[in-house]
């Protein structure tokens, strides 16, 4: 229990449409994510798992339930989170290393010592001579590796990411993989990744969160035990095929495919 | 045909890189071609069919008339016209601004506030002209408020479509980072607006020169439209020619110069811009 760094505790979220129908986007979804831990969710569209990812990054209100952090509630956005989502979002008008300094600040910490920490960050994420440019001058991986840093730079203990690699190409996003598991392990933080291929959640996780829509609840918890460090060639062993596959008949039984 | 090419090599030789940048791109040789035709097909249209010269005056009669204005009165009222209209345009598109950034941050000014606003910019301001120049003499005062409420919309309704923006998932992010309402209005709702805020410098500048020169028209002491009603009334034609292309550099001079702050402010717009323009 001490060890969680978050705790999810019968949350609900009801969204109401503007005809004035509810929309049950998530029902009763308990879990927790343990210091460290890179905790993945996986489940069709419309499973709530974007819902899921707003409401810890404190950006959207919840209904009903708990969500503490350190055994803490959390009431709306907080300095300890980063946060990365499908598209870059990055400031055109700055430069790289002055996109990677926006956390820095809106949160007014010491600009001099965080300058160093994202210069570090940059050199980490294969972006060093990069500091300078701006952001049109970038490839979209290049770009997302940007929002990386970004996220990372004000060494916030948790890590969210909606669907980061979701518009790169395939070979692209398997690169990204690999250097997200690389920077995972340098940086240490806990990291919950919303993904809607089973075979990157897989890859990716400790645990798999599989979700299931209509309401949005947990239909299954998903232990992967693969070695680390993992590299590519994991994804043709018997073990992996294994988890994917349980996943994949998992939502067959459901009936979505999509996923 | 002959004495028009020779014509570009007349005004080619001497610079040398003009004549360059028409064997580069022909389209500047070309649009020069046009104006050489049109202006010489005029001048001899005039002369041909003896058109009278209260009708119509040759391009010779209006750059005589454009030399002797020069170097005489017309510096003292290009400089009065430029001035209102310059101080027209900084009033109004600073209260322009200034209003749209409140009512493109509060949902209530917009309710309350704005269809006020609207409700005055259907007013022809022509209409209107005679009533300002009453209140406020028939000095430079009262043009420059007559410019400044035709300059005050086109920042207005830029500045607030401006502010709305920027995308819903960038301000989401700069939330998720805890940035307060200020801070995001500042890091990219501000920013995001600035190329319609310049659309909106580009139609404010020009629109200034036209409420000027109504204003002028209403009553006044002096200024190019004034200067305009003087010599129509003394069937001065060339005088009134002359004038007008006075007032068009100065309105082409002024949206050039608009067009170059904004390329350095709005530096990452480059290539998109047209989006912009066409919004």
């Amino acid at each position: 229990m001490s060890d969680d760094l978050i705790t999810v505790k019968g949350l609900e979220k009801t969204y109401r449409t503007r005809e004035g129908t509810r929309i049950h986007a998530l029902s009763n979804v308990d879990f927790s994510v343990r210091e460290g831990e890179f905790v993945t969710v996986v489940g069709p569209s419309g499973c709530g798992k974007s819902t899921l990812l707003k409401i810890l990054a404190g950006t959207l209100r919840r209904s009903a339930g708990i969500v503490q952090m350190r055994n803490q509630q959390l009431e709306g956005p907080s300095r300890e989170v980063g946060v990365v989502f499908q598209a870059p979002v990055l400031l055109p008008w700055r430069t790289v290393l002055e996109n990677v300094m926006v956390p820095i600040e809106i949160q007014r910490r010491d600009r001099t010592r965080f300058r160093a920490e994202a210069l570090r960050y940059l050199d980490l994420v294969g972006l060093d001579g990069f500091a300078d440019k701006y952001p049109n001058e970038l490839s979209g991986g290049m770009q997302q590796r940007v929002g990386i840093t970004r996220a990372l730079v004000h060494d916030p203990s948790l890590l969210l990411m909606d669907e980061p690699f979701g518009a790169l190409d395939a070979m692209t996003r398997e690169m990204m993989n690999l250097e997200l598991l690389r920077i995972w392990t340098e940086s240490r933080k806990t990291v919950l990744l919303v993904t809607h291929s089973i075979p990157e959640a897989v890859f990716l996780a400790d645990r798999v969160i599989v979700m299931s829509p209509r309401p949005g609840r947990i239909s299954e918890i998903l232990e992967v035990d693969l070695p680390r460090p993992r590299t590519l060639d994991i994804i043709n062993s018997p073990a992996f095929g294994h988890h994917v596959s349980a996943i994949r008949a998992h939502f067959q039984s459901l009936g979505s495919l999509d996923a | 045909m002959t004495d028009q090419d020779d014509e570009l090599l007349e005004t080619g030789t001497p610079s040398g890189g003009l004549w360059q940048a028409c064997l580069r791109q022909p389209e500047i040789g070309l649009a020069i071609l046009l104006f050489v035709v049109v202006v010489g097909g005029w001048e001899l249209a005039v002369r041909l069919f003896d058109i009278p010269k209260i009708v119509l005056p040759s391009p010779s009669a209006v750059g005589a008339a454009l030399w002797l204005g020069l170097s005489t009165d017309f510096p003292h009222h290009f400089a009065v016209t430029f001035l209102e209209t310059l101080g027209g345009f900084v009033l109004g598109a600073a209260g322009g601004l200034m209003l749209g950034i409140l009512i493109g941050q509060s949902r209530l000014m917009e309710r309350t506030v704005y269809p006020y606003i609207v409700a005055f910019q259907t007013l022809p301001k022509v209409a209107i002209a005679p009533i300002i120049v009453i209140w406020f003499g028939y000095g430079m005062s009262s043009k420059i408020v007559i410019t400044a409420t035709i300059a005050f919309f086109p920042l207005l309704a830029n500045t607030i479509v401006g502010l709305r923006a920027a995308p819903q998932d960038q301000i989401e992010l700069l939330v998720a980072f805890t940035a307060s309402r200020w801070q995001v209005f500042r890091l990219a709702r501000l920013p995001q607006a600035l190329p319609y805020i310049f659309v909106g410098l580009d139609v404010a500048i020009v629109l200034s020169v036209i409420g000027a020169i109504v204003g002028e028209f209403v009553g006044a002491q002096a200024g190019l439209g004034y200067l305009i009603l003087q010599k129509n009334f003394n069937m001065d034609m060339a005088g009134v020619f002359a004038i007008l292309i006075v007032l068009s550099v100065m309105g082409i001079g002024l949206h050039l110069i608009v067009n170059a702050i904004q390329r350095r402010v709005v530096f990452w717009m480059d290539s998109s811009s047209d989006k912009v323009m066409g919004a």
